[in-house]
């Protein structure tokens, strides 16, 4: 019954990609674009086993990975901290404000290049990119986030002689969660396009290099195959926010 | 036990206060942040009173009369302009606090709301739980253990809010228009509830309210606030046989109290 039920839950999803797939190989079989403009499905299928095959997508992938999540740690860490201490005081606040008002006017891509010089065309590149993509949303949720904290439950709080240890563990942090991890949500969409960005700049490694790596030699299969995956990325992180979410929202819902 | 409790209020000025609040003012600054002794709104004016060891007072006031202000200053929530507030022990009292608003945190269950004072205190959570379930017995809530928050009715809110500012065994309960927002009925039927748990825990009681019928059915004494800034108009004894139930406010000694604190209030 439950088996049931959840074929009957994802069978839309599943119909409109065969929907899709077979409308780009009808376009493909219309049009007759040469495959290095517009591969077939089934081209990329097969591009797709053999990258998996030879192991380079994996490792490719591996790579980006690493530093998507290396720069949401990095950038959801500094954003907590610092939107904690904005939250907590509005002449901080009033200090800092205009660079962050400011750092948000500057696109990451414009800057992405500078980053690339001064911290190599390694890993560490793109996880500073990755996280200052990640930091400006989380931060503003934090921010929204404590300040939305009831303050009956302050008082509540204080009359109990809770430290203020015990009010972020046991109030602040559950009581904001649901903003914050709705934050983590943006930041971890955003910072699949971070390492992006920072890959096509200059890199040796990750989905970023093979993608411009299948521009290059006219390999525009392995382009579809490294979209896809990127795709598959941001799916992953965004299906590990939700399971957060379910996890720890269960009072929500 | 019904007859020691009848009896107690007549002890009471024999023994030494568990509170004394003498000369207490609270001035809050104007909300521009410019703070001054003189051009801050007076909330509250040289209030002088003293509570008894097991003592239920209660004071009455119109809304603005800095009723709630006077309650967070004996809970150390908001620091007094000028007086002061001593306590009959060494320490620092332990507070339990109601709130006008049940004020419970949703993600936690009816028994983790409950249990909250004593995981500050450290106590371990085996004992927390027995102690919780003791509590929830106390105020009627067994079945609801697991529930959330939001799946309660106001009434039962407010039992849990009542529940959980008792756990740890306060010096001082104090309770900020516990049942302000709850419906007629389930409000008188909680002022029975109330006094039914007050007897079996002997606590010293400061309750704010702006319902004459509630300060009388509950309190051994009442004292009237006036409009702000606050002072004390009135202070009287309330000696009403207890237990107290729903015929007494039919009594005329209940009517003619409940007359003279109506006219101090006007």
């Amino acid at each position: 019954m439950s088996s049931l039920k959840r074929v009957k839950n994802i069978l839309p999803a599943v119909l409109s990609i065969a929907f899709a797939l077979m409308a780009w190989q009808l376009i493909v079989q219309w049009t007759q674009l040469p495959r290095f403009i517009l591969p077939a499905p089934a081209d990329v299928w097969s591009r797709f086993l053999k990258a998996l095959m030879d192991g380079s997508l994996l490792y490719h992938t591996g790579i980006t990975l690493v530093e998507i999540v290396l720069g949401l740690l990095v950038g959801i860490t500094f954003a907590t901290i610092t939107g904690y201490a904005l939250a907590k005081s509005r002449s901080l606040e009033k200090v800092l404000s205009p660079y962050l008002v400011a750092s948000q006017a500057i696109p990451v891509v414009a800057i992405a290049p500078l980053l690339v010089i001064w911290l190599g065309d390694g890993i560490l590149s793109k996880v500073v990119i990755c996280a200052l993509i990640v930091f400006f949303p989380v931060l503003v949720n934090t921010v929204v986030g404590i300040r939305a904290v009831p303050s009956a439950l302050y008082d509540m709080m204080h009359s109990i002689r809770a430290t203020r240890l015990q009010i972020l563990m046991k109030l602040e942090v559950p009581a904001s969660l649901p903003v914050l991890l709705g934050g983590l949500r943006i930041g971890a969409t955003l910072s699949v396009i971070g390492a992006i960005v920072g890959e096509l700049v200059d890199a040796e490694q990750g989905l970023g290099f093979l993608l411009q790596l299948g521009d290059f030699q006219y390999d525009t299969s392995m382009v579809f195959v490294a979209v896809f995956m990127l795709i598959a990325l941001a799916l992953f992180l965004y299906g590990v926010v939700t399971l957060l979410e379910r996890k720890f929202l269960k009072w929500q819902a | 036990m019904s007859l020691r409790v009848k009896q107690r209020p007549k002890n009471m000025t024999n023994t030494k206060p568990a509170l004394t609040v003498k000369d207490l003012s609270v001035v809050f600054p104007e909300s521009n942040g410019q703070s001054s002794p003189h051009t801050g709104l007076d909330v509250l004016d040289r209030i002088s009173f003293q509570v008894h060891p097991r003592e239920f007072i209660c004071f009455l006031g119109p809304s603005g009369s800095g009723k709630t202000t006077l309650l967070k200053v004996v809970a150390g929530l908001v620091q007094p302009t000028s007086g002061h507030v001593n306590f009959m022990y060494h320490h620092r009292p332990k507070i339990g606090m109601v709130f006008q608003q049940a004020s419970l945190m949703p993600w936690r269950t009816v028994i983790e709301n409950i249990k909250l004072p004593l995981e500050l205190e450290g106590i371990g959570n085996i004992k927390a739980h027995n102690k919780a379930r003791e509590m929830i017995r106390l105020v009627g809530l067994k079945g609801f253990e697991d529930s959330l928050p939001r799946d309660l009715s106001g009434g039962m809110a407010q039992r849990v809010g009542i529940a959980r500012a008792l756990i740890h065994d306060p010096d001082l309960l104090l309770l900020d228009e516990p049942f302000a927002s709850l419906d007629a009925l389930t409000r008188e039927r909680m002022w029975t509830e109330l006094s039914r748990i007050w007897q079996a825990k002997q606590k010293t009681v400061i309750m704010v309210t702006h319902s004459i019928n509630e300060s009388l059915f509950l309190a051994d004494r009442v004292l009237v606030l006036t409009q702000r800034p606050g002072k004390i108009k009135l202070d009287v004894k309330v000696e009403l046989p207890r237990p107290r139930n729903d015929d007494i406010r039919y009594t005329p000694q209940f009517g003619k109290l409940a007359r003279k604190l109506r006219e101090a209030i006007e």
